[in-house]
C-alpha cells in the first residue's frame, strides 16, 4: 500500500517523459525519410522550375537556379526604332567608390579598355559611358534578376513536340489511341486465359503454367526481329497495329496476376450458378468478373502505362510516320531538336507535359496500383 | 505454387459421365487458354526459332533473295567487333554495380519506411513509388539536365557545398580560389556516363520497393521479439530474421532487375542516340544490336546478338533457381 502511495507522481512523470521521448523519436524518423524523399524527387522538382523559368534565363551563365527572369528596360533612340536593353549592376559608376553601384541598361557593349554604354532607366535620355578604367570589365557585370514564372514554355512544348504538324495534340491523341486498344486487348485475353488457369481441370497445367511464366524470362530482343520482318512482309508497318494487335494475346505478368486473384475468389458462387445451367462463360462474365475489379482496374492500368512508356517498339515500326508517333517518340525527338537550340526550360516542359496524364491517374489510383505490383511480387 | 483441385464434380454416378463431364471441362479450359496458346506460337516459338536460324545467316531485308549461311560467322565477329565488344562491357558494367546497388537501396528504402515510429507512411511510399510512373524518355530527358555539369541543380548544390567547405577551411588545406569545381559533368564526361546512368536508375526502385515492403510486412512480429529475447541487436535481427525471411521477394527482384537489364535500351538512347555520346560511353547492348540490325540492316548480326543475350539470361535464372535452394528460404515450406 505504502509503496503504490509513493510512487504515482513518479510513475505519471515517467510515463510523460516516455511520451516526450517517443514523440522526439517519431519526428526524428519522419523528418530523417522526408529529407531522404525531398533528395529523391528533387529532379521532378527542378523539372517543374526549369518549365516555369523563362527560356531566355537558362542560357545566361550564373543564373539563380529558380525560375526567375533578367530585367530588362525599353528604350527609344532619338529618331531609332525601340529596344529592349538588359539591365546590368554596375559599381563605381560614378567614379566614386565601390560602393557606389547603380542598375544600367546597357546600350553597346565593348571589349574592356573601350568604354561600354548605358542608360539609366530613370532618364533614358543621358548615355553614361563606363569599362575604360582598370578593373571595370562590362563581362563580369551580374544582372539584376526579378523572380519570373512563364507559361511560354508549355505553349511551345504543345506546338512544336513531334515532328508532324499537330504538336502535342495529335502525340496525345495517337498514344490514347494505341494505349486505349492495347488495353482492350491485354485485359480481355488476360482475363479469359487466367480464368483457364484458375479454374478448369486441364492435363499438363502446372507445365503450361510453367512454360507462361518462363515467357517472362525471354529478352524481347530475340523475338523482334522476325516479328518485326513478318509485321513489315504483311505491311503493317506505319500502322499502330504492330503495337496493339500483339497485345491481344495475355500477356503472363496480367495472366499471373488474374489467376492468382480468381483463385482466392471462393467456389460456391460459381457452383451456384453452375447448378443453374450457367455455361464457363457466362460464370466468368456474371459472376467471377464483378467480384474482381480490383485486380481487373490494376491490369488495365499496367497495360495503360506501358503502352504509354513503349518507346522502342514505335521507333521501329513507326520510324517514318511521325504523323502516327506517340508521345515517348515524340519527346524524344523534341529532346534531340530543342537540345542542340540550348532550351532546357522548353524540354523540361515537354517533359512535363508527356507525364501529366500517367501521374494524375497514378494518384487517384495509387491503391489499386500498388497492391497489383505487390500481388505479382509476393504472392507466388 | 500449389494449384487448387477442382471440387469434385456434382453427379456421383458412373465414371462413364464423369469423364464426360471432365473431358468438357478440359476443353472449356483450353478454349479459355487458346488466345495465349495462339500468342506463344505467333509471338514467341516461331519468332525464337526463326530468330535462332537467322543468327547464322547472312541475312540483310535490302538484299533479301542473297541470303546464305555462313555458320558461327556471326558469332565470331561479336568477339572481335570493338564497338560490339565495347558495348558487352558497358551493359555489364551497368548489371554488376546497378543491380545489387537498386536492390540495396530498394531494400533500404522499404526497410525505412516499414519503420513503426514514421508518421504519414502512406504519403511517402506514393512518392517514392510516382518517379516509376513517369513515362521513361520524360524521366531520363528530367535527370539529363538536372545533371548538366554547368546549369543542373546537382552541379549546383555540390558546387555550392563546396564553396562553403573551401570558405571555412581553405586557408587550412591550403586551397585558393579560383580551384576546380568538383560536380561532374555526367553525361558530358565519359567517365561518368555510366556512374550517371546508374544514379538515374535508381529512380527506377519503387516496383523492387513496394515488393521488399509487403515482404517485409509479412515477416511475423514474435520472430523478431523472440530474437531479442536471445539477446540479438538490431544488425543481429535483421541477418538472422529479416533476410531470411524476405529471401523469397529478394530472390524475385534480383531476378526481375536482371530481366530489365538485359532490356535496358530506352534511356541510353534518349541520352546517347545510337552512337552512344558521350564517345560511346551509353552504347549498351540493346542499342548495338538496334543499330546492326535496323541502322545497317545486319539482321544476322542482330539474330545472333539476341540469342547471346537470351542465353545469357537464361543461363543467369537456371543458377538462380538452381542455387535458391541454398539461399532462399519458404517460411511455409512448400515449392
Amino acid at each position: 500500500m505504502t509503496a503504490i502511495a509513493m510512487d504515482p507522481a513518479k510513475g505519471v512523470r515517467s510515463k510523460w517523459n516516455r511520451r516526450v521521448r517517443r514523440l522526439g523519436k517519431r519526428t526524428a524518423v519522419s523528418l530523417a525519410v522526408g529529407i531522404v524523399c525531398f533528395i529523391f524527387i528533387l529532379p521532378l522538382i527542378y523539372a517543374i522550375s526549369v518549365a516555369f523559368t523563362p527560356s531566355n534565363t537558362t542560357s545566361i551563365v550564373g543564373a539563380p537556379p529558380w525560375p526567375t527572369a533578367a530585367r530588362q528596360m525599353d528604350y527609344t533612340p532619338a529618331g531609332q526604332a525601340p529596344t529592349t536593353l538588359y539591365i546590368y549592376v554596375v559599381p563605381d559608376w560614378d567614379g566614386l567608390g565601390q560602393g557606389h553601384t547603380k542598375d544600367l541598361g546597357l546600350l553597346t557593349e565593348n571589349f574592356p579598355p573601350v568604354a561600354s554604354e548605358f542608360v539609366d532607366p530613370a532618364n533614358p535620355s543621358q548615355i553614361i559611358k563606363w569599362g575604360d578604367k582598370a578593373g571595370q570589365n562590362v563581362y563580369t557585370l551580374s544582372h539584376v534578376w526579378d523572380i519570373g514564372i512563364t507559361l511560354d514554355n508549355f505553349g511551345s512544348a504543345w506546338d512544336k513536340m513531334g515532328a508532324a504538324e499537330g504538336g502535342f495534340p495529335l502525340l496525345f491523341r495517337n498514344t490514347l489511341a494505341i494505349a486505349i486498344l492495347g488495353t482492350i486487348g491485354a485485359v480481355t485475353s488476360a482475363v479469359l486465359v487466367a480464368y483457364g488457369f484458375a479454374r478448369f481441370r486441364i492435363p499438363g497445367k502446372n507445365i503450361l503454367f510453367l512454360i507462361l511464366i518462363s515467357t517472362i524470362m525471354v529478352p524481347f530482343q530475340v523475338t523482334l526481329i522476325p516479328t518485326f520482318l513478318v509485321f513489315q512482309a504483311i505491311g503493317w508497318t506505319g500502322t499502330w497495329l504492330p503495337l496493339i494487335v500483339p497485345h491481344f494475346f495475355a500477356n503472363a505478368y496480367n495472366v499471373f496476376l488474374l489467376r492468382q486473384y480468381f483463385m482466392g475468389l471462393p467456389r460456391e458462387l460459381d457452383e451456384a450458378a453452375q447448378m443453374d445451367g450457367a455455361s464457363p462463360f457466362r460464370i466468368l462474365v456474371s459472376v467471377i468478373i464483378p467480384q474482381s475489379w480490383p485486380a481487373i482496374m490494376a491490369v488495365t492500368l499496367f497495360h495503360f502505362f506501358f503502352a504509354w512508356n513503349d518507346f522502342l517498339n514505335p521507333l521501329i515500326y513507326l520510324a517514318g510516320s511521325a504523323d502516327l508517333w506517340p508521345i515517348a517518340v515524340g519527346l524524344n525527338n523534341f529532346n534531340t531538336t530543342f537540345r542542340n537550340a540550348g532550351t532546357p526550360a522548353v524540354i523540361q516542359a515537354g517533359s512535363l507535359l508527356a507525364m501529366l496524364l500517367p501521374v494524375v491517374i497514378f494518384f487517384f489510383a495509387q491503391r489499386v496500383f500498388m497492391r497489383g505490383v505487390v500481388i505479382s511480387g509476393v504472392e507466388k | 505454387m500449389a494449384i487448387v483441385q477442382d471440387t469434385e464434380v456434382l453427379t456421383t454416378s458412373a465414371p462413364k459421365r464423369r469423364l464426360t463431364m471432365s473431358s468438357r471441362e478440359t476443353a472449356w479450359g483450353l478454349l479459355f487458354l487458346s488466345p495465349w496458346f495462339i500468342g506463344l506460337a505467333l509471338f514467341y516459338a516461331i519468332p525464337i526459332i526463326i530468330s535462332f536460324v537467322m543468327s547464322f545467316t547472312d541475312f540483310n531485308p535490302v538484299n533479301a533473295g542473297a541470303v546464305k549461311f555462313v555458320g558461327l560467322a556471326n558469332y565470331q565477329w561479336m568477339f572481335s567487333e570493338s564497338a560490339t565488344v565495347s558495348s558487352f562491357f558497358i551493359t555489364l558494367k551497368l548489371s554488376v554495380i546497378g543491380v545489387p546497388l537498386g536492390l540495396f537501396a530498394a531494400l533500404g528504402l522499404a526497410i525505412m519506411l516499414n519503420q513503426k515510429l514514421l508518421a504519414g507512411k502512406r504519403v511517402f511510399r506514393t512518392l517514392f513509388f510516382m518517379p516509376v510512373q513517369i513515362p521513361l524518355v520524360a524521366s531520363t530527358i528530367i535527370w539529363l539536365d538536372f545533371l548538366n555539369g554547368s546549369s543542373g541543380w546537382l552541379a549546383y548544390i555540390l558546387n555550392t557545398f563546396q564553396d562553403i567547405f573551401i570558405t571555412l577551411f581553405g586557408g587550412l588545406l591550403h586551397i585558393s580560389s579560383p580551384y576546380t569545381p568538383i560536380a561532374p559533368s555526367w553525361f558530358q564526361d565519359t567517365s561518368w556516363a555510366v556512374p550517371g546512368l546508374i544514379l538515374m536508375g535508381l529512380w527506377g526502385i519503387g516496383n523492387a520497393m513496394l515488393i521488399f515492403l509487403a515482404g517485409l510486412q509479412t515477416v511475423p512480429t514474435e520472430l523478431y521479439e523472440a530474437a531479442r529475447v536471445d539477446g540479438a541487436g538490431a544488425w543481429q535481427q535483421f541477418r538472422s530474421v529479416t533476410l531470411p525471411m524476405i529471401s523469397p521477394v529478394f530472390f524475385y527482384n534480383l531476378l526481375i532487375s536482371v530481366i530489365g537489364m538485359a532490356q535496358y535500351f530506352t534511356q541510353p538512347y534518349v541520352i546517347g542516340g545510337s552512337s552512344g555520346n558521350p564517345g560511346g560511353e551509353t552504347l549498351v547492348f540493346n542499342i548495338n544490336l538496334y543499330n546492326e540490325a535496323w541502322k545497317y540492316n545486319f539482321m544476322g548480326h542482330g539474330a545472333a546478338l539476341a540469342w547471346l543475350m537470351f542465353v545469357v539470361v537464361l543461363g543467369f535464372s537456371l543458377v538462380l533457381f538452381r542455387t535458391s535452394a541454398r539461399w532462399v528460404f519458404y517460411a511455409g515450406g512448400e515449392r
